[in-house]
């Protein structure tokens, strides 16, 4: 198979393991993203594919290759470092050039494939700069134009837009996207910014504690979190969480969190078999609803973002997250009614804390 | 306040002086002559300036030696200069490879290593003298320039080591990675991107592997022999073993001459020097 394939990839450091059995096929052209808090072992799995790392066990496929026991120069792949990694007595000219050299290219054909890298990243002008003479936003183009330059079949990223400003690593990462989908290369890209992931990924892997929670599209993954950690992970503000039971209440089914009973709309049929057996809710800021159905809740903070505001709430004996449009007004203190949206909240097992029906 | 910066000025003045007023009478009395200096005080101005005394430091006086050479100093400093070009280049290029390999890539027994090199930093010269001629004996070339060269590189690689070491230990982690995703092995990630960044070092490792090597007596005295006779030892024969009168003057001038390579050194590169030292490479 083309693309990136990890077969029962193990990470042990001095015989305690730190991964177990990862197994993971990354297809061709994927844009994989792997998300995770720091010390999951993103990085750790990043620089096993790349070898810089030894792997305990396991096997490592590229393009249908075993690479599991090669340097990282036989391996078909590029990375680009949080650091950038530039080497600072070069011109710029020469880092990028410097892996070809190694490889025994000729200077014509070097010269040649720099200046086109040059062109395409728009550094051409920068071409003859020291590293040093650089913003950071020069730095990472230059740190990916050295990985472009050798046109490998994976390219790997180690967490390349955290040390970037706001706004620039905004523009990075469109232009990320954009290089992406004009190469059509598979990329292996590692991150805790999940709005990185979101935008960039075609596919995300969920990573905690050395093992893969989810792997599965941006879209699935925020709005079908496999378990409570990629629920709680994913998504700004945060999902709510409320331990309790689902029960009748005449016709209609409600939450009951013990003190105060949520009410449902739009409730899918399936969930009439889960009825009266212990749970948490999840249900993200934009699935709660505020409606006059709903149950009284006393606000206790609004938070405008502009387009939105975030407004906490105590209800049923939690606090919990609510968003609303800005044109409403909430006054501290004051009587709010809200309902949870039935159709797409999240219900965990509250012992395992994986997703119960079928996400 | 002021007078705080009065006697901070009034101290560095003392201490000034302390150290210059030995080489003022140093080349005040090489420029005498040898009346001059009987008659008068040693912190006089020479009356009437010369350099006899220098030529006579740096070409030796034929008329009073015995063996086919005339005493100076000319000679020696020559065998000062073979010892010298040779032992710099071996123990500043070993000690960077191998402070290179310490730092940058990861070997069974590496920190066992670094730790044998700093004890051998630290033992005084003296300690391991008599085994380390018994081992240049064995090899063939004691009393030899190259036995005497061997001496200086053994001892100047622990320091030049430790100092590469801990500069190459300061390199991001990432550089090395992206050498290696480069393709860059050992030699080329050396000569490419660690020898050049090392430049501040390579400078201070020169000068004070110059300096100590230049100014060895002991090492010289012991394994140089008649052949391989430095500057410093030449120097202690001429001052120490001359019949009749003793010239002050030509002492002097020989002593001068002996040390004004290392001052050179030291006023030519002293700006990289203290770049050196200021990138915090010089520890322990």
């Amino acid at each position: 198979m083309n693309g990136v394939e990890l077969r029962n990839v193990t990470k042990a450091y001095a015989g305690l393991t730190v991964m177990e059995n990862i197994n993971l096929q990354i297809a061709d052209g994927d844009f994989l993203v792997l998300l995770g808090p720091s010390g999951c072992g993103k990085s750790t799995l990043l620089n096993m594919i790349a070898g810089l790392e030894p792997t305990t066990g396991g096997s490592i496929h590229i393009n249908g290759r075993d690479v599991t026991g090669l340097e990282p120069d036989e391996r078909d792949i590029a990375m680009v470092f949080q650091s950038y990694a530039l080497y600072p007595t070069m011109s710029v000219r020469r880092n990028i050039g410097f892996g070809l050299k190694m490889r025994g290219m000729a200077k014509g054909e070097i010269e040649k494939r720099v200046a086109e890298v040059g062109e395409l990243l728009q550094i051409t002008p920068l071409l003859d700069r020291k590293p040093s003479q650089l913003s950071g936003g020069q730095q990472q183009r230059v740190a990916i134009g050295r990985a472009l330059v050798r046109e490998p079949s994976v390219f790997l990223f180690d967490e390349p837009l955290s040390n970037l400003d706001a706004k620039l690593r905004a523009d990075m990462r469109i232009e990320l996207k954009r290089l992406h989908e004009r190469l059509g290369r598979t990329i292996v890209y590692v991150t805790h910014d999940q709005i990185e992931a979101m935008t960039l990924a075609t596919k995300v892997v969920v990573l905690d504690k050395g093992s893969i929670q989810q792997v599965d599209t941006p879209e699935n993954v925020y709005r079908r979190p496999a378990n409570r950690f990629v629920a709680s992970f994913v998504g700004a503000p945060t999902m709510n969480f409320i331990d309790g039971k689902l029960t009748h209440d005449g016709d209609d089914i409600v939450f009951d969190s013990g003190s105060g009973c949520l009410p449902l709309i739009n409730v899918p049929a399936e969930i009439r078999d889960l009825i009266g057996r212990p749970m948490t809710l999840g249900a993200r800021p934009e699935h709660m609803v505020f409606d006059d159905a709903g149950i009284s809740s006393r606000v206790l903070l609004a938070e405008p973002t502009g387009p939105d505001q975030y407004v906490r709430l105590a209800v049923a004996g939690s606090e919990l997250t609510a968003r609303s449009g800005p044109e409403q007004i909430f006054k501290s203190g004051s009587d709010a009614r809200i309902l949870v949206d039935g159709a797409r909240m999240t219900l965990f097992d509250p012992q395992s804390g994986q997703a119960l029906l079928g996400s | 306040m002021r007078y705080n910066r009065l006697a901070l000025y009034g101290l560095l003045g003392i201490a000034a002086i302390m150290i210059l007023s030995p080489v003022f009478i140093m080349i005040s009395t090489s420029l005498k002559s040898m009346d001059e200096i009987r008659n008068g005080s040693i912190f006089t101005l020479p009356a009437d300036p010369g350099f006899a005394a220098w030529g006579k430091a740096w070409f030796g006086d034929c008329a009073k030696t015995l063996g086919d050479t005339c005493g100076g100093l000319s000679s020696s400093f020559m065998t000062s200069v073979k010892i010298v070009i040779p032992a710099l280049f071996l123990s500043v290029g070993l000690g960077a490879i191998t402070g290179y390999a310490l730092a940058a890539w990861k070997m069974k027994g590496a920190n066992v290593m670094f730790a044998a090199l700093l004890v051998g930093m630290f033992i005084p010269p003296q300690v391991t003298l008599y085994p380390l001629i018994i081992m240049i004996r064995e090899l063939g070339i004691f009393g030899t320039i190259p036995g005497l060269i061997l001496v200086h590189v053994i001892w100047g690689v622990a320091f030049t080591t430790m100092m590469f070491r801990n500069f190459f230990k300061t390199v991001p982690e990432d550089l090395l990675k992206a050498a290696r995703i480069d393709g860059a092995g050992f030699w080329p990630l050396f000569w490419h991107v660690m020898l050049p960044l090392s430049l501040p070092i390579l400078g201070v490792a020169m000068i004070l592997q110059f300096t100590y090597i230049w100014n060895d007596f002991l090492l010289g005295l012991t394994f140089g022999g008649r052949a391989g006779q430095p500057m410093t030892v030449a120097l202690n024969n001429l001052v120490g073993s001359q019949f009749g009168e003793k010239e002050y003057n030509v002492d002097m001038a020989a002593t001068m001459l002996t040390a004004l390579p290392t001052l050179a050194v030291y006023l030519l590169s002293g700006r990289m020097f203290v770049r050196g030292i200021a990138a915090g490479a010089v520890k322990g």
